[in-house]
């Protein structure tokens, strides 16, 4: 079966979505990378779909699940690189991602994340 | 009037490889008409959402495609059928959130807002077709 690969960068995972999803492979991903933010301790999901042509309900509701799923791990979910055709059409679905950060690119994606982290080690630096 | 021109295909909707094959086929015929980025966009979505419902709810279907002309209009025209449950409560299930089963409810409200047109007819335990189309 396809799977999909996921990479780590810095406190970051990176997943680049670049074939058209089924089910199996939606649920094989939920499951890597739920282990794999447990074993590296990743505080962050980068997920880069800039190769996708539409997203419909079904992908909307896998990136829903997997940034509320990461969540309850402690990592941030951020979707990346969303065509603008695609954006206009999400909206007029009436799925408008709610649950999910965005950004335009992997790099503003990364920035993001390192940007809750900073807030975060400020946070505890000021715990008596 | 509308009227179809050219060939049309029928598609089976089994398995869900069948659903993306029905994306692709959908937009090759979006841009076979000239159709915009964002148009062809909303009808593959639309498309998707539908040949999806008819794979879960509907136990499987098919989809016919027509090129249609209206005028100095071209359009692509997509009709889903299947055999399946039907649907008791066209309305209900009209309803953005409304869902008889995983999904987010957004399939028929959305896939209606995606298109030009858009027409259902259903009856319980005898099938549901759900006509949509996108013109230029």
């Amino acid at each position: 079966m396809d799977r999909i690969p996921i990479l780590k960068m810095g406190d970051a995972l990176l997943i680049t979505i670049q074939v058209d999803i089924h089910d199996q492979i939606a649920i094989a991903l939920e499951n890597d990378l739920t282990q794999k933010i447990a074993t590296t301790g990743a505080r962050g999901v980068l997920i880069d779909i800039s190769s996708l042509e539409i997203v419909d309900s079904f992908i909307g509701r896998m990136l829903d699940n997997i940034a509320a799923v990461s969540r309850m791990l402690d990592a941030e979910t951020v979707v990346v690189g969303m065509q603008p055709a695609v954006a206009i059409t999400l909206v007029e679905l009436g799925l408008g991602l709610t649950g999910v950060k965005t950004a335009l690119n992997v790099e503003r994606g990364m920035l993001l994340i390192q940007n809750r982290l900073g807030a975060l080690g400020r946070d505890r630096a000021h715990r008596p | 009037m509308t009227v179809p021109t050219g060939r049309d295909d029928v598609m089976s909707i089994r398995t869900a490889d069948d659903v993306v094959r029905v994306r692709q086929e959908v937009r090759s015929r979006a841009l076979e008409i000239g159709l915009g980025l964002v148009d062809q966009t909303k009808i593959v979505t639309a498309a998707s959402e539908l040949a999806r419902n008819t794979l879960d709810y509907g136990g499987g279907g098919e989809v016919r495609i027509e090129i249609v002309q209206n005028g100095g209009r071209r359009g692509v025209r997509l009709t889903f059928e299947d055999n399946g449950p039907g649907i008791a409560d066209i309305e209900l299930a009209m309803k953005d959130g409304y869902s008889s089963g995983k999904g987010l409810g957004l399939g028929l409200s959305g896939a209606r807002r995606l298109s030009n047109e858009f027409s259902i007819e259903s009856t319980p335990g005898v099938g549901t077709r759900i006509v949509i189309a996108r013109w230029t």
